[in-house]
């Protein structure tokens, strides 16, 4: 069968459901665009509120992208490919922040890297730095809540991925980095990709964590989703018109995404899911 | 034939099921007629469940429910047409969007008042002794946003009193302020009495003397999409009621 035909060929029922689920997806946009104010929409995007909240968005985001990428490969790596006890536990530890209310992730980070927190105490004594309502706290925050979805998503690539691989590259006498960088890495591209894509995404609609540790600032930590918030406590119509940039945003990066980043890589992209 | 028959039951079952999901994770336990759902201001939320506790001694007939946010959310999803029987809101302005919008039946009464108060952290270490302190740049200092009610009366306070600050923080709710003050992320903030009492020993209050202080009324009506305006108007009777006092006036709120 060929390729194509598999996709016609999709049950009724589960074409159904899934005609369901785009509606579900689709409506609430469809009434944010019914509602939005067009006449007087050009105003409130070049207002200042709207353009420097949309450029700390963007520059906050993608550095909470970088950090998850920095930090979290070398974790999902640990967690798929090296066999140590407790690793369950640590798995656990590491996407509680998935789960945890972001308010309740804002307080906790609060504990541990505010001024009077278990670490945060510290650096302010010996170094003079304090996270809480700085640009820097917006991106701890963002990092916190953003990079399980990478983690989950490249760990489990790596399961997948033959370690046979890894092996034959090594007994070609190939280091552990280059077989890291030039074997494994490519195999896992999609789901490198992906899991990049969803933690940007995350990080660029967190509120709860980062208006929590950060607060809320204009230019310094006032970031997209937060003035969404506030302008609908008086202006719900700038507040629509606000919410649509975000969504045009990520609608632009989501929608650029191929597909082929997906699945072309030498592995199934299972794990884009 | 058979197969295929077959298959067509099974693709039924299995959209059948599916709606059954649906339907199941949706079933909701919508009230009986008895009940009075109550739309309150997030400042009234320890007052106000003790105030229903109250009302269910006296009036056992009516369940009284809760949902407490901030009265502009409430407002909104008043004017949407949720189901609230009584709106309660912090300040006259949500109680007007509310009216404007043909959602409110009668016209609303003042029944409680607030007042702006500095919250410190306990024992304040920092000093803090009235509102031109708050300009000292060393301090962190948050601070409701604008677009909130507490930030409107903050904003009026330091305007009267003639002092400029610059906050770290412009804090989505009040509870915001209070947290990083609890927290002692922050040193001083404007919240209101009230708040400052229901911090308990996390935190302490600095007056700020009457005359550059305002005095938020919070007004109360029945809605005009009641299923229940009668229970309604009982349970707005009992909080103007002298035993409803006792207890507003124990949780800092001062009469109208």
């Amino acid at each position: 069968m060929t390729r194509r035909g598999r996709r016609v060929g999709l049950p009724f029922p589960a074409l159904l459901l899934a005609g369901i689920a785009i509606a579900f997806f689709a409506l609430p946009l469809v009434g944010l665009l019914w509602r939005a104010p067009w006449s007087s929409a050009w105003t409130y995007l070049t207002e200042d509120t709207a353009l420097t909240a949309l450029r700390l968005s963007l520059v906050t985001s993608l550095c909470a992208t970088a950090l998850s990428i920095v930090f979290g490969v070398p974790l999902a790596w640990l967690l798929a490919r090296v066999d140590f006890p407790g690793r369950g536990a640590v798995r656990a530890l590491c996407l509680l922040s998935m789960v945890l209310p972001p308010v309740v992730g804002g307080v906790a980070l609060f504990f541990a890297l505010g001024r009077r927190g278990v670490v945060g105490q510290y650096l302010d004594e010996w170094f003079g730095i304090t996270l809480p309502f700085t640009t820097a706290g917006v991106v701890v925050a963002q990092t916190f809540v953003a990079m399980p979805f990478l983690v989950i998503t490249v760990e489990a690539a790596l399961r997948q991925l033959d370690p046979r691989l890894d092996d034959a590259s090594r007994t070609l006498g190939a280091s552990r980095w280059y077989t890291f960088r030039r074997v494994t890495l490519p195999a896992i591209r999609p789901a490198l990709i992906a899991g990049a894509v969803l933690a940007w995404a995350r990080a660029f609609g967190e509120f709860g964590a980062t208006i929590t540790f950060a607060g809320n600032f204009p230019g310094t930590t006032q970031t997209m989703p937060l003035a969404v918030f506030l302008s609908l406590e008086t202006n719900p119509e700038e507040a629509v018109v606000l919410a649509l940039v975000m969504i045009a945003v990520s609608f632009a990066v989501l929608a650029g995404l191929r597909d082929r980043w997906f699945g072309a890589a030498a592995q199934p992209a299972g794990a884009a899911t | 034939m058979i197969v295929d028959y077959c298959l067509h039951v099974r693709a039924v079952v299995v959209v059948v099921v599916a709606a059954l999901i649906a339907a199941s994770c949706a079933a909701d336990d919508s009230a009986p007629g008895a009940d009075v759902t109550v739309f309150a201001a997030a400042s009234l939320t320890a007052a106000f469940t003790e105030l229903g506790d109250a009302f269910s001694d006296v009036d056992p007939d009516v369940a009284i429910t809760f949902s407490f946010a901030g009265s502009s959310d409430l407002a909104a999803q008043i004017v949407e047409g949720a189901p609230a029987d009584v709106f309660a809101s912090a300040d006259l302005a949500n109680m007007a969007r509310v009216a404007d919008a043909g959602a409110a039946s009668g016209s609303p009464t003042v029944f409680a008042t607030n007042t702006a108060e500095i919250i410190v952290e306990a024992g304040n270490p920092k000093g803090i002794a009235g509102v031109a302190d708050l300009a000292d740049d060393e301090l962190v200092v948050v601070q409701c946003a604008p677009q909130v009610p507490c930030g409107a009366y903050a904003e009026q306070v330091l305007a009267t009193a003639g002092v400029d600050i610059t906050p770290d923080s412009f804090e989505a709710s009040v509870s915001g302020v209070v947290t990083k003050v609890t927290l002692g992320e922050a040193d001083a903030g404007i919240v209101y009495r009230t708040d400052v009492l229901a911090a308990g020993g996390g935190a302490e209050g600095v007056v700020i003397p009457d005359d550059i202080n305002v005095v938020a009324d919070y007004p109360v009506a029945v809605t005009s999409g009641s299923s229940n305006p009668d229970g309604a108007n009982r349970f707005i009777e009992f909080v103007q009621s002298d035993a409803g006092r006792a207890v507003l006036a124990s949780y800092g709120f001062g009469a109208p």
